[in-house]
C-alpha cells in the first residue's frame, strides 16, 4: 500500500502524542482510495504514488493577528504540546487516509477568539510549498467562542514546475452565535497537487462562511463539509474555480442539518477551458430532527473549450418533511444570447465572452468573506483567461 | 444622409420559411413602422437584419449606404451604424452597463465619449427618468419591464447609430415609460438624424412615435406600404384586410412540405 512508512512518520521526532501516533495507525490501515468509491469517482486519485514524496515541514507565514486573537503555531516537529493543544483534536477520529495522515504529521495553526470578541482585521496564512517532491500537511483550527467574529484567509502558494504535494485540513468551530469567515486561495503551481478538506460546525444560532477560490494546481481537490449542530445555526459554502490547460478540479460538499431551524446556502461556480476538468459532486443532508431547515445548493460551469470537461452531481438526502429544499446545476457553454447583446451593442466577440465570463464570477466574488481581495482576484481570472489570446 | 435598404430578403429558421421576399428603404431622420400580426416574421427580420445566429438568409441583402451588411459580424454591424433594441432584453449577470458602454464606443474610436461616459450616462438618464441608482447595476438583471426599455432607449442614446430597429418596444411598458423612451427616439431623429424602424403589432405606440411611412408585413412579405393613416385603417379593420389570397397560398404553399395544397 503506498502510505507514508511508519517510519518516516516517527523519525518527526519527539512530539508524538497519542493524537498522531493513532491517527498514524487509522492511515496505515486505511485502504488506498480507488475511482471505484463514490466521493473519488472521476478523480485522477490513481495517479497519485505517496511514496514518492517525502514530508516537509510547511512554511507557513501568519499576518493580521492582534491582541484580539490567539494565534498558536505548532509545527510538527516542536518539542514541546500543550495538553490543551492535543486536546482541540481529542474528537478527530476520522478514518479518511488524507485527514488521518495530516493529522499524524501536521503542522498546526490555532486561530482561537475569545468569547465576545470581534477581530477587526482579517488574519492571513500564507503557505508556500516550493519543494520539489515534498508533501506539506498543514491544519488549520479555528475555534471562534461564544459571539465572537473572526475572518481568516489561508493561501496556497507554489511555484509552477514545483512538483509537490500539500493535504491541508480545515477545522473551523463556531461555539453559540459564534461568526467564522474563512476564505482558501489556491495560487498553485501547475505541477502540484492538492487534497485537502474543510470542516465546520456550527453550534446554536452562529453563522459560518466556507469560501475557496481555486485557480491554480495539476490537481486540486477540496472536501468542504458545513455541519450545522446547533439550532438556527446557519452556514455559507461558496467557491469560485477555474481550470486551464490539463488543470483539474475536483469539489465535494456536505451541507449537513443536525438541528431544527438550520440554514445553509452553497454557490459553486467554476469554468474550465483548455482540456481542463472539474467535477462537483454535493450533497445536501437533512437528518429527521432539523426540522424547519432551509437549504440551497447552486453549482454552474461553464465550458469555454471544446476539449474542456466539466461534471455536476447534486444530491439530497431529507429525512424529514418540514424543510424547504433546492438544488440547482448546470453545465455549458456561454449564453449565446448574453453574447449577441453585447455583440448587437457593438462589442467584439472575444471582448464579449471576456466580460460575460468575469461577469459569471462576479456573483461569487461578491460574496467573499474580504472584500477588498474581490478586485484583484478578478484580475488574477481575465489574466487566465484564454479567450482572445490566439495571436 | 443614410440609407438602409432592406431587397428581396429571404429567411428561414431550421427548415420553415419565414420571411419570403422583404423589401423596404429607409433613410436618416426617417421614422418607419412595421406592423404584422403574430408570426408575421416582425422579429425574424430584425433578428435577420442584426445577424443573430439561428436564422438563415436564402437570399436577398441588407445594405447601409450600399455596404452589404449580411455575412458580416453583429459586432461589425452595430460599429457601422445599426443598432437593434430588444423586445426582451437579455439579462447579462455580473456585466455591468458602463462597462459595456466603454467597449462598445471603443471599437467606434469614440475615446472622448469614454472619457465623459459617466457624464453622458446621467443626462441621458435624466432625460428618460431612468433611476441613475439602475446605472450600476448588471445589464438587465432585477431589471422591470418599463426599466429594461428604459435602458435600452439609454443605449441607443449614447450609442447614436445611424439605424434602429425598436422591436416591439412597447410590449411589457407602462404608458409613462412608453412616452420616455418614444420621446428620447423622436428627439434622436431630429436631433442625430436618426432613422427608426420601428416594429409593433399595435397601434397604439405610434401615437407617441410619428412614423412617416407604414409596412405592412404579413406571412413574410410587405403587402402594403402607405402613409400613417394606414394605422388607423389597421385599427378598424384588422390584419385580415391586408392578407391577398395569393400572398397566402402562396406562402402556405411554402409552408407544405408534400406540395398537398389542399385549401388553395
Amino acid at each position: 500500500m503506498p502510505v507514508l512508512t511508519p517510519d518516516s512518520a516517527l523519525s518527526l521526532g519527539a512530539t508524538w502524542s497519542q493524537v498522531r501516533r493513532s491517527a498514524h495507525e487509522r492511515a496505515i490501515a486505511a485502504p488506498f482510495p480507488t475511482i471505484d468509491e463514490e466521493t473519488w469517482r472521476y478523480s485522477r486519485i490513481g495517479e497519485l504514488d505517496l511514496t514518492t514524496f517525502a514530508i516537509a515541514e510547511t512554511p507557513t507565514t501568519i499576518t493580521g493577528a492582534s491582541s484580539q486573537v490567539t494565534v498558536t503555531q505548532v509545527p510538527a516537529s516542536s518539542a514541546s504540546v500543550d495538553s490543551s493543544l492535543a486536546d482541540l483534536f481529542a474528537q478527530s477520529t476520522s478514518t479518511d487516509l488524507f485527514n488521518s495522515l495530516n493529522l499524524a504529521h501536521m503542522d498546526v495553526v490555532v486561530v482561537s477568539v475569545a468569547r465576545g470578541v470581534v477581530a477587526s482585521q482579517p488574519i492571513v496564512i500564507t503557505h508556500t510549498l516550493n519543494g520539489d517532491g515534498s508533501v506539506y500537511f498543514p491544519r488549520l483550527v479555528i475555534d471562534a467562542a461564544e459571539n465572537s467574529e473572526v475572518t481568516v484567509v489561508e493561501r496556497f502558494i507554489s511555484d509552477d514546475g514545483v512538483r509537490s504535494l500539500v493535504v491541508p485540513v480545515l477545522d473551523a468551530r463556531a461555539a453559540q452565535s459564534a461568526r467564522v469567515r474563512y476564505l482558501a486561495i489556491n495560487e498553485l503551481g501547475d505541477k502540484s497537487w492538492q487534497i485537502g478538506e474543510h470542516d465546520s460546525v456550527g453550534e446554536r444560532d452562529s453563522d459560518t462562511l466556507l469560501a475557496t477560490v481555486a485557480l491554480g494546481g495539476d490537481y486540486a481537490r477540496v472536501s468542504t463539509a458545513a455541519r450545522l449542530r446547533g439550532q438556527g445555526s446557519n452556514t455559507r459554502q461558496v467557491a469560485l474555480y477555474f481550470a486551464g490547460g490539463t488543470q483539474m478540479h475536483d469539489f465535494r460538499t456536505l451541507q449537513e442539518h443536525a438541528a431544527p431551524r438550520t440554514t445553509s446556502d452553497l454557490l459553486f461556480k467554476g469554468a474550465v477551458q483548455d482540456t481542463a476538468k472539474s467535477v462537483y459532486t454535493g450533497l445536501i443532508k437533512i437528518h429527521n430532527n432539523a426540522k424547519g431547515s432551509v437549504a440551497y445548493q447552486t453549482n454552474r460551469n461553464l465550458t469555454l473549450s471544446h476539449g474542456a470537461w466539466a461534471e455536476s452531481v447534486p444530491n439530497l438526502e431529507i429525512e424529514t418533511n418540514d424543510v424547504k429544499c433546492s438544488h440547482a446545476s448546470t453545465v455549458g457553454p456561454i449564453d449565446e444570447d448574453q453574447l449577441f447583446y453585447l455583440e448587437s451593442r457593438g462589442v467584439n466577440p472575444d471582448v464579449a465572452q471576456r466580460l460575460v465570463v468575469l461577469g459569471f464570477f462576479d456573483e461569487v466574488l461578491a460574496q467573499l468573506p474580504v472584500g477588498n481581495l474581490a478586485a484583484p482576484l478578478r484580475q488574477r481570472v481575465a489574466q487566465k483567461l484564454s479567450i482572445g489570446d490566439r495571436s | 444622409m443614410s440609407t438602409l435598404e432592406i431587397r428581396d430578403l429571404h429567411a428561414s429558421v431550421g427548415k420553415k420559411k419565414i420571411l419570403h421576399g422583404v423589401n423596404l428603404s429607409i433613410s436618416s431622420g426617417e421614422v418607419h413602422a412595421v406592423m404584422g400580426p403574430n408570426g408575421a416574421g416582425k422579429s425574424t427580420l430584425s433578428a435577420v437584419v442584426m445577424g443573430k445566429t439561428g436564422y438563415t438568409v436564402t437570399s436577398g441583402s441588407v445594405l447601409l449606404d450600399g455596404v452589404e451588411m449580411l455575412g458580416i459580424p453583429t459586432w461589425k454591424r452595430a460599429s457601422a451604424g445599426l443598432h437593434l433594441v430588444m423586445q426582451y432584453p437579455t439579462e447579462v449577470p455580473g456585466v455591468m452597463l458602463n462597462d459595456v458602454l466603454s467597449e462598445a464606443l471603443k471599437g467606434r474610436g469614440r475615446d472622448g465619449d469614454i472619457a465623459r461616459l459617466d457624464t453622458l450616462l446621467k443626462t441621458e438618464a435624466g432625460r428618460i427618468h431612468f433611476d441613475e441608482k439602475f446605472l450600476d447595476r448588471p445589464l438587465n438583471v432585477d431589471l422591470s419591464g418599463g426599466e429594461k426599455k428604459r435602458n435600452e432607449t439609454l443605449q441607443l442614446s449614447i450609442l447614436k447609430p445611424l439605424f434602429v430597429i425598436l422591436d416591439e418596444l412597447d410590449s411589457g411598458l407602462d404608458v409613462d415609460a412608453l412616452r420616455d423612451c418614444a420621446r428620447r427616439v423622436m428627439d434622436a431623429t431630429s436631433e442625430d438624424s436618426l432613422g427608426a424602424l420601428v416594429i409593433t403589432h399595435y397601434s397604439r405606440l405610434l401615437t407617441e412615435l410619428r412614423p412617416s411611412k407604414i409596412h405592412i408585413l404579413v406571412k413574410g412579405q410587405i403587402v402594403k406600404t402607405g402613409g400613417p393613416e394606414l394605422a388607423d385603417v389597421l385599427e378598424r379593420d384588422g390584419y385580415a384586410a391586408f392578407t391577398p389570397a395569393e400572398v397566402a397560398a402562396e406562402a402556405d404553399a411554402k409552408d407544405d412540405p408534400m406540395g398537398l395544397n389542399l385549401f388553395p
